[in-house]
Parts: structure tokens; sequence; C-alpha cells
């Protein structure tokens, strides 16, 4: 298979401006401002941390899977991808990446898509459309954001890979404890994270962990 | 017009967008080599209800669609199925193009200069159309492009298939709920070709062939597929429907 694209990072923690623990089946939806760096750890290796973006002075404009992958000709993220909004704006790119590959195919669990992939008994399961949108009703403010901002989001951590007969498979154990991903944003923009809560696939050994969310300002 | 056929010819550059029953098929003809017809479908009762790529790819293990697909919402139902299909390869993994990528490979063109010949982009057709339906830009998601094979390598490289529509190729949709359809006419973003398609393409809406069970080829092609078809027929029997 192909390359893994791994860059470290030369930013401390220490001097971070922003440092929380976001444990699995919880969501975290904070603005971040111009030039602000967002970096995401997988405490525990191959945790799927679900994330969404949107353009916070247009929040109707969110976060394109397609966009992002017609614009780099290519679909998995690491570092250097530009990651682009609906409109073909640029909101982030990816400057520091030790897991190497990113999936923006697979999208986020839900309800009723446990229903579809695993059973119908599934439908009770804890799931990250559930913490999206418990988030997106607690920033609610003046419409902003609602369902309709849902879009197909990016799977941090995850190998979706897609061969050349067009067939899609899952493929676990690309991350690793303490592997991150760290993007930069261009302007303001809002990032929402489901720590993904999924108890049906082997990819985190049927066991969500944590995750760190850290921002520096430059 | 219970019954009766109806159709109409979308031209190069044209947009459509309307309700439709389930049950229905909605055959497309390329009228030409290398057409590309992009489409968004939304639940006609629930707008928010709409088509879902992320879900459709992995509960069918594909990264494309052909016949026995079904396209499924993010309420994990199926809008629709593909029944029939000559091409066996559609593209739902590369979106629609902006204005600016239109004038940038194809020439800034302008209402004002060459009248109705100017060169339409898939995202002004389909804002059009969605807000004409009580939807915005915030409801523009990753489409399906009909008659379109992108795909990629093993290093995750995406290519287009420039040889891969041929003229009168057909694919046919079955609805499986009432939905709003919205489609753009305009070319594939990946498509490396710079002269703007001019490839008119057909939709026939034609009735259904009986009611939906599970000897069809679609809901037993994979058991996903059974499942999304049991709670597309649960919701419409709640609603005594
Ligand atoms: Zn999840």
């Amino acid at each position: 298979m192909a390359v893994f694209n791994r860059v470290e990072s030369s930013r401390q923690p220490e001097s971070a401006v922003y440092d929380e623990v976001v444990l699995a089946g919880n969501g975290w939806m904070r603005e971040l401002n111009p030039g602000q760096v967002l970096r995401i750890v997988d405490l525990e290796g191959n945790q799927a941390a679900d994330t969404l973006f949107y353009d916070a002075d247009n929040p109707e404009d969110h976060y394109s899977a397609v966009r992002t992958i017609t614009g780099q000709r290519n679909i998995y993220l690491s570092a250097g991808s530009v990651l682009r909004a609906e409109s073909g704006k640029e909101l982030l790119t990816i400057v520091a990446d030790t897991c190497g590959r990113h999936d923006t195919l697979g999208g986020a669990c839900s309800a009723q898509s446990n229903t579809v992939r695993y059973a119908h008994e599934k439908l009770h399961m804890h799931n990250c459309r559930d913490t999206f949108m418990l988030q997106l009703a607690n920033h609610a403010e003046g419409g902003k954001y609602s369902k309709r901002n849902l879009a197909p989001n990016i799977n941090f951590f995850m190998n979706v890979p897609v061969t050349p007969e067009g067939g899609l498979t899952f493929q676990d154990g690309v991350s690793s404890p303490g592997a991150y991903v760290e993007m930069r944003s261009y302007g303001r923009t809002m990032a929402l994270i489901s720590n993904c809560p999924q108890l049906n696939n082997p990819c985190n050994a049927y066991h969500p962990t944590p995750i760190r969310v850290l921002i520096w300002d430059c | 017009m219970e019954n009766n056929d109806w159709s109409v010819s979308i031209r190069p550059g044209g947009k459509w967008s309307g309700k439709i029953g389930r049950g229905k098929r909605l055959r497309f003809t390329a009228l030409g080599a290398g057409a590309n017809v992009s489409v968004l479908l939304y639940n006609a009762d629930d707008l928010t209800e709409r088509y879902n790529m992320p879900d459709t790819l992995k509960a069918q293990y594909t990264a494309h669609l052909t016949r026995g697909h079904t396209l499924m919402s993010d309420n994990g139902r199926v809008l629709a199925a593909i029944v029939e299909d000559s091409l066996g390869w559609h593209d739902t993994i590369s979106g629609y193009t902006t204005r600016e990528e239109t004038d940038a490979k194809y020439g800034v063109t302008t209402y004002q200069e060459t009248r109705n010949d100017w060169l339409r982009s898939g995202r002004d057709n389909l804002a059009v159309e969605l807000v004409r339906c009580g939807l915005g830009v915030r409801d523009l998601m990753p489409n399906v492009n009909l008659f379109s094979k992108v795909y990629c390598d093993e290093t995750g490289e995406l290519h287009y298939d420039t040889g891969h529509c041929l003229p009168n190729s057909t694919v046919t949709l079955r609805t499986e709920m009432d939905v709003v359809l919205v489609l753009s006419n305009t070319p594939n973003p990946l498509d490396p070709r710079t002269i703007y398609p001019s490839v008119p393409v057909k939709l026939e809406v034609l009735p259904s062939e009986g009611a939906v069970g599970y000897d069809d080829y679609c809901v037993g092609f994979r058991p996903e597929n059974r499942r999304a078809y049991e709670n597309t027929w649960e919701y419409y029997a709640l609603q005594g429907r």
C-alpha cells in the first residue's frame, strides 16, 4: 500500500493556550482564531476522532469531504492537505501528522447507520451523530447550527482504503498511542469533534479511548 | 398523468429540480459521449433527510455506484436504488464544479456577452434549485455524478476515465421514498478536458413495476440493503402509507 506521510511537530504542550482531554463518547466544539494551531492526540491508539469544521463567520459553509479530496486529487488526508469548505474556501491546512493517513470518505456513525451496517437492535447505542447534534444544539444561537449543517466529516486516525476497482475497505492499526495530527486555521473556524463511541467494529478493539485536544496561538 | 411517461431533456449546463413520488423509475440517457449529471436527493417530506455519501459507501463496501446499490439517507433509509445500468460505474466522491473552476478551465463567460451560451457551474445550478426548493447552500452535500468514472490508485490519487461514458449510456434509479431530486448537467470537476462538454441528458420518469419485496435484486444485494429497506418500509408503515 501507499506510503504514509509522517511529519513531526516542534510545538511543546507547555506552550499551548488550551489543553483538554475528551473522553470516548464525548463531544467538543470550539472556535479557532486565524493562525491558531489545533492538535488532536490519539492517546491510546486507533481511536476515531470524527471532526467537522465550519467557517465561523459564515457557518452555512461547512467542511466538504469531496471538495477537499478533489482539491488535492487524493482521497487520503495527511500533512499538506488543505481542508476546504463546500464553497472551496480553505479552512485549515494539516501542518504535522505522526499517523500519516486519515479518512474522509467513511463519515460518522449514527444510530440509523448502525441499524443498517450491523443490526436493527443497535438503534439504542451511543453514536457520533448524536454527539454532533448535542454540540450543535448547544451552539445553536441565532439558528446558526442545525441538523442541516451536518456534512460528511473527517475521521482522524482511521484508514479506509479504496481499491482501483472501486471497493472500500476498513484497515485497522495505522495509528498508535500518542499519534497526533496538527492543523493551522486560516480564518475563524468552528471545530466540532465527536470522540467516537462505536462498539461494533474492530478498529479500536471494541474499546473507545480518550483523545487530547491542544491549541497554540501560532 | 398517472402511469404516463414523462421526460425532459436537460441541455448542457442545464438544471432541473422536482418532487417525485416513491416507486417511480428515473431513466437517465446520455445523448452523447462524456456526460455528467450531478444529483442531490432529499426526502420530500423532511428536507433535513438527504443523500449521505459515507453511509451509502461504507454500508455497501464500495467507492462507486452501480446496479444493486442503494442511495441511502442519513437516517438509514433508501432514497433510491440503481435498478439498471449500462455503464457499471457512477461517481459519488468528486463533487461538482464551482464558478471559479469553470472560469479557470473553460474560460470566463458572461451572460452579457454570450447570452444563454454562457457556461454554468455546478454549484450555481445546484444553489439555485436548492433555494427554489426551500433549501440553501448549507444543504449542499456530496452528490452523485451519473455517467462519470473516478477511481483512485494505490496511493489514493484520483483519476477520471475520459472514455467511460459512450453515447446512449443509460442508468435507471427507482425511488423508494418521495424525494426532491436536484440535477445539474455540468462537468465533473476532475474531467481533464478543457472544452465544455456539450452533452444533453434525457430524464424519463416511468411508472414502477410493482411492489418491491425481499425477492428484489437491490433488496437482496447485501444484508445492509435489506435492513435499509426495512427501515424505509417501517417509516411509511408508521404513516399508514
Ligand atoms: Zn462514531
